[in-house]
């Protein structure tokens, strides 16, 4: 018989120390807590409420600013940049479906056919963070530069004549087109996507797949309703993990695109740094924030998936 | 026709191969690009095209001005900024993972809210605190900014690596009369360690590559990201390819270097 290690208690200590003892402990998680809550509170939460008082503000750099509950700034703000705002949800949302329609494909393959090479393929989707994404968004004007093998081949497969036509490229040319803005998006945040499909997807018990075919269900019958239900987490948070940081993007647009690509990121960027209107650029941090608060809620409300924190 | 047909099958056999190998092409394409530029002697000042072949910026890395000093501002940063958010951040998580207390899911969501949000926001509002309160941009709001953007991914990786630590391990230990801090030093932690390390090397990964924070809180502080910006509007050295492609370098010879030695107690 194996003796428990409930035959062996400490020895109880005194009424007094004991209630000592537990005071200390219930307060273990306030200590650990305090430091990284008061950065957070102080570095986070007090500048997101600077930044709603500098939206309803109006003065001007030189008299500096007051807090007059203008609210028309944010009416204005829509106003004016509402194509800026469609466009951002638009770009993004196109670039998350793409990512999922891309990322998926090589998750399942890290996941369950790639052997002994598991480990090197995950490390070749890591590898190229490593690499500053500026510089690889860079490479993106080489390699889709005008005259380049990529657009002749394109252009030679009279892909550039259909996009042309439907408007995401402009006179056979990508760079600079909504394509071009596009294609970055989906590059630079597809490992986003691709990080949590496959750690949904390692999850599922191959026997899984077994069964299915046991019970004469074709590959693609297995995929639908087994692999597919299975790996919805990751298909949540994937998108989500894609389209959140797509939506206020501006570094794709500023370097693939032209001035009519410019995304609501853009917007932000130039209004606080360069036209130094302040009030405007909290007032559009604020709608944005509501849009991509919006949508998440109505998609998470939709996929039925409510354990994400 | 028979081969024909095998063909097909096995092509159809082999879908998500092709397409997973195709999709893996498209995310190394850059990086390819990137490595043979940084062998580019390029006309202009731009190298976005092929000219002819040097070594050139391999020999002179430091040939531009002030592009090694960014560089190593970076990468200052990102060690100051992995070390406050990798010690924040463990301290929540663990409070977060092993304690029931009241403030719980306020804290839990204070942590995820900056996680959950576009940087672009979070880098004009921390911009805004700063311009209110008159404190100067340069070294120390961007480690701010840093800091408070990387410890949200400590706490993620550190309290997915607690939560699901077997707590009759601890119980054991106490049982073995340990001391709390014991049980810490010589249990608790040792099983932690591999999600503070990669809390720790996320944070550092984050820092270093962070363009849009940076931008709206360093001032005329440049680091290494802000100078690629830069370069992208007045000309791109070449020696930038090469710091690139030695970073990507240096960080595969890190991993496989790192799965040998991880590889070796097993094996005896």
């Amino acid at each position: 018989m194996t003796t428990t290690a409930t035959d062996h208690p400490p020895a109880p200590p005194a009424d007094g120390a004991l209630h000592k003892a537990v005071l200390r402990r219930k307060r273990v998680p306030y200590w650990l807590l305090l430091p990284g809550v008061l950065w957070l509170l102080v570095f986070f939460a007090a500048p997101l409420v600077y930044q709603a008082s500098t939206s309803v503000q109006t003065g001007s750099l030189e008299e500096g600013f007051k807090v007059t509950w203008h609210f028309a700034t944010y009416w204005n703000a829509l106003t004016e940049y509402y194509p800026q705002f469609l466009r951002s949800v638009a770009y993004s949302a196109t670039a998350t479906a793409l990512c999922l329609l891309l990322g998926y494909p090589l998750a399942y393959l890290i996941a369950f056919r790639a052997g002994r090479w598991r480990h090197v393929l995950m490390v070749l989707v890591i590898a190229p963070f490593f690499t500053s994404f500026l510089i690889r968004t860079l490479a993106w004007k080489t390699i889709l530069s005008d005259g380049g093998p990529v657009v002749r081949a394109l252009d030679a497969l009279h892909v550039l004549a259909v996009t042309d036509a439907l408007g995401v490229t402009e006179g056979h040319r990508v760079l600079a087109t909504p394509l071009a803005v596009v294609c970055g998006l989906t590059y630079n945040f597809l490992p986003f996507m691709i990080l949590p499909l496959y750690t949904s997807l390692e999850r599922i018990d191959s026997r899984l797949h077994e069964a299915a075919g046991d019970l004469y269900a074709r590959p693609l019958t297995t995929f639908r309703k087994v692999t597919l239900p299975l790996s919805m987490p990751g298909v949540v948070a994937g998108t989500l993990l894609t389209f959140i940081p797509a939506t206020g993007d501006y570094i794709n647009a500023e370097l693939l695109g032209s001035t009519d690509q410019k995304m609501i990121g853009n917007v932000i960027q130039s209004q606080f740094l360069r036209v130094l209107d302040y009030p405007t650029a909290a007032a559009l941090s604020f709608l944005l924030m509501a849009v991509i608060l919006a949508m998440v809620t109505v998609y998470i409300r939709k996929s039925g998936t409510e354990e994400l924190v | 026709m028979a081969l024909l047909n095998r063909l097909a099958r096995g092509l159809r056999r082999n879908l998500v191969v092709i397409a997973g190998l195709a999709t893996l092409a498209f995310l190394m394409l850059p990086n390819v690009v990137v490595t043979v530029f940084s062998f580019n002697k390029p006309n202009g000042r731009f190298n976005y095209q092929w000219q002819h072949f040097s070594t050139d910026a391999w020999t002179h890395p430091c040939g531009v001005a002030d592009l090694c000093g960014s560089l190593s501002l970076s990468l200052w940063i990102a060690l100051w900024a992995t070390v406050g958010a990798t010690l924040l951040g463990t301290a929540i998580a663990f409070a977060l993972a092993r304690y029931r207390f009241r403030a719980r899911s306020s804290a839990g969501t204070l942590v995820f809210l900056p996680m959950a949000m576009p940087e672009v926001v979070m880098a004009a509002s921390l911009a805004t605190l700063f311009l209110n309160m008159g404190v100067s941009f340069g070294f120390w709001t961007i480690l701010i900014a840093h800091i408070t953007f990387c410890l949200s991914f400590v706490v993620t990786a550190v309290k997915a690596r607690v939560m699901s630590m077997d707590p009759r391990l601890e119980q054991a230990a106490q049982d073995l009369y340990a001391t709390p801090w014991q049980t810490f030093r010589k249990v608790t932690l040792p099983i932690a360690a591999p999600g503070i390390v990669a809390g720790a090397l996320l944070s550092f990964a984050l820092s270093f590559d962070d363009f849009i924070i940076t931008n709206f809180n360093a001032g005329s502080t440049v680091t290494f990201p802000m100078y690629v910006w830069g370069s992208a509007q007045r000309g791109t050295p070449v020696q930038i390819n090469v710091i690139g492609t030695a970073m990507f370098a240096i960080a595969v010879l890190c991993v496989l270097v790192g799965q040998l030695v991880g590889r070796r107690p097993r094996r005896s």
